[in-house]
């Protein structure tokens, strides 16, 4: 196999999968940082519980992960308004650090709840190891490397659409532009604090039926992405989607590709020290440039 | 019948001590009404008030004969009640056109009729529509900001300081325009640095100092007053 072959299928391939992942994470953790405030710890939590809605659909339908994630993603933003409305919204008028912690709390809610339901074992959507789609005959691609890559970019241009072409779409990037010129203005914060849950806890579900799907499930998945989620949307900017898409594939690609030995034949970083790849870069943007690559917000 | 009132507002933000004492300002008809005073008097503070912005220790507001004191912002706009804030006036990512739709949000029908109007009044915001509000002159940002509140065809329309930090000449273009919108018929009540010309154009002022009404009469009386000339007018 050609060095090239094995860059682009141990490297890059998986560097643009976990790339995906971590965007979908990103996209909701900035969007909910731009209009209600505050960084949402239990976005991790949504991630898992996404996952394991998928499992049970697959479970019970015997379906491909793909059928099950446009439930999954449904469900789950169902919940996450639930929570919005019984457990954030009571506190929309506190100092968002009584958001911050109240998010901790349903984390570990979440956790406990999909533990109870679906038992503590590490699970997987499917029995038996599917082969590879082969290409040329060496470029091998599994057949769901082609759809989470896939599907993250028909869900960004889906994301693009909304924010761009769609009345509530614009009203979110308004109200994160400015909060009281919103409310002047006459926007209905609510609805669009609503519309902002439900995007966020959609795409955090396909992350998780991804992570899922490319890996195994198990009920500290979606926490333990949290950093690298929270770095990507750093990098891009906080508040900014579309810094959260690009922050998210940096992220995952740098991961990835830091193991390449890149310089003789030892790879670069010991595989060992990858996630820490996303800690550095984090704590790099925030002494270097807090406001993100593309400017977001500081407070 | 007034088209607005404050009535004896007495106002703060959040829990800390009121920032405006006791203050009454009213807007009739057809009028032009201008509110000016020192730096920090509670100018911006008084018109926030309309949108239950603060938090209201006493006093009443009213719109026509319904009383709305309190009432969210979102409410009091889909009223008829437009404000163009003194800062933070425009969507600074959102392009010149989003900014116009926004200012339209509780219509639900095409906005193209509203959008030609307020281009036909801003001319120079036509070529720019798809470009970022933030990256506009000052100028240009207010015209955005007035053509944002202009979008919904008020019944009263509030402007804190329309012409802060315009050249003389867009200040001039920006008065001939509030005296359009009002030949129109609709009212008006602004807050000016620019007392001398504000009052001119006006057909009543309010002068406060203090937080507390110091002064009220017709444009002229006030910027015939001795007191109010040594104070707002350079003597
Ligand atoms: N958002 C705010 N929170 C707390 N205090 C404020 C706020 N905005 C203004 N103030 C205070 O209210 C007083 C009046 O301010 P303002 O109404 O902006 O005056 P003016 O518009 O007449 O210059 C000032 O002392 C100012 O510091
Ligand atoms: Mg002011």
């Amino acid at each position: 196999m050609g060095d090239l072959l094995i860059f682009v299928n141990f490297y890059l391939l998986p560097g643009l999968v976990l790339g995906s992942i971590y965007a979908l994470g990103a996209i909701g953790v900035s969007l909910v940082f731009g209009i209600l405030r505050f960084a949402h710890f239990a976005h991790g939590d949504m991630m898992t519980l996404g996952a394991y809605l998928a499992l049970t659909v697959v479970a019970v339908t015997g379906a491909n992960p793909m059928l099950a994630l446009p439930l999954a993603m449904i469900g789950t933003a169902i919940i996450a308004l639930g929570i919005d409305r019984w457990f954030y919204k009571p506190f929309h008028d506190k100092s968002t650090i009584v958001l911050v912690i109240a998010s901790f709390g349903i984390a570990l809610m979440l956790r406990s709840l999909i533990r109870v339901i679906w038992g503590v074992e590490i699970e997987s959507y499917s029995v038996g190891i599917s082969r590879p789609l082969v290409f040329f005959d060496s470029l091998r691609i599994a057949e769901r490397h082609i759809w989470i890559i896939g599907s993250t970019v028909v869900l960004m241009l889906i994301v693009h659409w909304l924010l761009t072409r769609t009345r509530t779409g614009k009203a979110m990037r308004a109200v994160s532009d400015s909060p009281e010129l919103a409310r002047l203005t006459g926007i209905p914060t609510e609805r669009v604090i609503k519309a902002t849950w439900m995007l966020g806890a959609a795409l955090a579900a396909a992350a998780g039926v991804f992570v899922g799907w490319d890996t195994q499930l198990q009920t500290t998945m979606g926490w333990n992405l949290l950093l690298p989620i929270f770095a990507s949307a750093i990098l891009g900017g906080i508040g900014r989607p579309y810094g959260a898409m690009a922050g998210g594939m940096v992220i995952g690609l740098a991961e990835e590709l830091s193991t390449y030995p890149w310089i003789g034949t030892e790879p670069l970083l010991s595989p060992g020290y990858k996630t820490g790849i996303a800690f550095a870069i984090m704590v790099v943007m925030l002494i270097w440039r807090p406001a993100g690559l593309l400017r977001g917000r500081v407070y | 019948m007034t088209v607005l009132t404050l009535r004896g507002v007495t106002a703060g933000y959040g829990d800390d001590a009121p920032i405006l004492h006791d203050v009454s300002l009213d807007l009739q008809p057809g009028e032009v009404v201008a509110i000016i005073g020192p730096n920090g008097a509670g100018k911006s503070t008084a018109m926030k008030a309309v949108f239950g912005l603060l938090h209201l220790h006493g006093g009443q507001v009213w719109l026509g004969d319904e009383e709305i004191t309190g009432e969210p912002p979102e409410r009091v706009v889909a009223r008829g009640v437009c404000f163009v804030p003194q800062t933070e006036n425009v969507f600074p990512n959102l392009t010149v056109q989003e900014n116009l739709e926004m200012g339209a949000y509780i219509l639900t029908g095409p906005l193209d009729d509203r959008l030609d109007h307020v281009y036909g009044l801003f001319p120079p915001l036509l070529e720019k529509r798809n470009q970022a509000a933030g990256t506009l002159s000052g100028g240009q940002r207010q015209m955005v900001a007035l053509g944002r509140a202009l979008m919904l065809d008020p019944k009263v329309l509030m402007l804190d300081e329309p012409t802060a930090g315009l050249s003389p000449a867009y200040a001039q273009q920006i008065f001939e325009l509030i005296g359009r919108i009002n030949g129109a018929g609709t009212p008006i009540m602004m807050v000016e640095q620019n007392a001398r010309q504000a009052l001119s154009v006006a057909h009543r002022g309010y002068v406060l100092v203090d937080g507390r009404n110091r002064h009220q009469g017709t444009g002229a009386d006030l910027i015939a007053d001795p007191e109010v000339a040594r104070m707002f007018l350079g003597g």
